[in-house]
């Protein structure tokens, strides 16, 4: 990464570079949280986890950081946190350096990441299912029941 | 060749609806092998009350020829015990040649479809889908007008009302215009409205029946629940205020026809029954034959 000028200083201050891992950067801030959320992220895991939120930003008013040591995300993982920040930008750092970058590409499919909100419906049952949604321009539509998510979709996250 | 369910009306393209519809027409004129179904075994698997639906289901496998086998009362089958609806779907898969179900839960009938080996009939999900009433509610339309463009009328419980769900969906594709008249709290969901008016669909809200009546083709009427209301007071009230009399139907067109998927309890006078815009009994009469076109599609 390169880095000029004063907030990018800063940055670097706030968060140290890694030598492994993945950088996710240009959250739309205030969504770091639910980035890790949605990722599967919890107070368990065992690799080291930076978090700036709210850093000025030259492409965007303000934006959040994550960072993720020793761990390569894959793209069905990264691609869920499009669902909730489309501009975010994925760095696979190896030994420092940038070895991939990629955008996030918003799946046509997601299993098993969101609770579907209708309680009357059969994905919210003991049966052996993971729940579905199709990701149409409309929200996310549950694949049993056809209730539609239009927003708050992070407080769906299972 | 990939197993053929029939889960939701969703599922149809016009065309789709057109061939179903003309073939039970087909068969509604007695053109149709009697042992079609010959040797072949229908599962009901009914979790939930049901008397037309059960019973015109049964009624068309018969008349092809097959058999049906039932899991008779839910208190008695495995799922009391604790089955799951997964678990119940595969073995009876191993029973039967096809499964028509009928379950509480929304979306049953589509993780029926996943853990089948045979082909399924959603015969109603909870407040979800209920293909076989929409297909056949169109082709009672179809009996006595062309289903292009008409204007049609839904009073009642349209929130609930899986009917009516059903087929304000199916009528978007006849570029029809709807009609709604229902009480407060119990209007159509807006999720549905915004998705029907994004298909094209003109949607008139009124706010009684009299505004509308001489502007409509159909009037498809639903039962409004007692339950849904506070006290029987207020239930009442209302309840008098959807009723289809003969007086309301004077200021009616000619070819009007009153629809409903019955049972009905107060929403439509006895006295319409004699009327020739009441075409209800007729409409549950048609589930045989479109039921059998359904088997058939699914079975053959």
């Amino acid at each position: 990464m390169t880095h000029t000028g004063t907030t990018d200083e800063n940055e670097r201050l706030l968060i140290r570079r890694i030598r492994n891992g993945t950088v996710i950067d240009h959250i739309d801030g205030g969504e770091a949280l639910n980035v890790v959320k949605i990722l599967g992220i919890t107070g368990t895991t065992q690799e080291a986890l930076s978090i700036a939120t709210n850093v000025p930003s030259r492409d965007m008013e303000r934006k959040d950081i994550v960072k993720l040591t020793n761990r390569e995300l894959s793209k069905e993982e990264v691609d869920r946190i499009a669902l909730i920040s489309p501009h975010a930008t994925i760095n696979i750092i190896r030994n420092f350096k940038v070895c991939e970058k990629k955008g996030v590409e918003i799946p046509t499919l997601i299993q098993g990441l969101v609770r579907c909100p209708n309680p009357g419906c059969i994905s919210n049952t003991n049966e052996p299912i993971q729940s579905k949604f199709r990701v149409l321009p409309s929200g996310l539509h549950c694949y049993y029941c056809d209730w539609v998510i239009t927003k708050d979709l992070t407080s769906y996250i299972i | 060749m990939a197993t053929r369910h029939i889960i939701s009306i969703g599922d149809f393209d016009r065309s789709g609806i057109d061939r179903l519809l003309d073939h039970a027409r087909q068969i509604d004129s007695k053109k149709y092998d009697r042992n079609a179904l010959n040797g072949k075994i229908l599962a009901v698997l009914f979790f939930e009350p049901s008397t037309r639906t059960r019973m015109s289901f049964e009624s068309a496998i018969a008349r092809l020829g097959g058999t049906s086998v039932s899991v008779g009362s839910v208190d008695a089958c495995s799922m009391a015990k604790g089955e799951t609806l997964a678990d119940t779907i595969r073995v009876v898969s191993g029973y039967a040649d096809a499964i028509v179900i009928r379950h509480p839960k929304e979306g049953a009938a589509r993780l029926a479809a996943e853990f089948a080996t045979v082909p399924v009939i959603n015969a109603g999900d909870g407040a979800g889908q209920h293909p076989s009433q929409t297909l056949l509610d169109l082709y009672t339309i179809r009996q006595s007008m062309p289903i292009d463009k008409i204007d049609v009328a839904l009073v009642g419980d349209l929130r609930y009302g899986r009917t009516a769900h059903s087929l304000a969906s199916a009528l978007s594709l006849y570029n029809a215009r709807l009609h709604t008249l229902s009480p407060t709290g119990l209007e159509l969901p807006d999720t549905l409205a915004t998705e029907l008016t994004n298909k094209g669909m003109e949607i008139i809200n009124h706010d009684s029946i009299e505004e509308m009546i001489g502007m409509i083709d159909v009037l498809y009427v639903t039962r409004i629940q007692r339950e849904r209301f506070p006290d029987s007071a207020s239930y009442f009230n209302v309840a008098s205020s959807y009723r289809i009399t003969p007086e309301l139907l004077t200021k009616a067109k000619e070819h009007l026809i009153v629809l409903h998927p019955l049972p009905r309890v107060d929403e439509i006078d006895p006295r319409v029954d004699e009327s020739p815009h009441a075409r209800y009994f007729e409409q549950s009469r048609n589930g045989v034959p479109v039921r059998m076109a359904m088997l058939m599609d699914v079975m053959q």
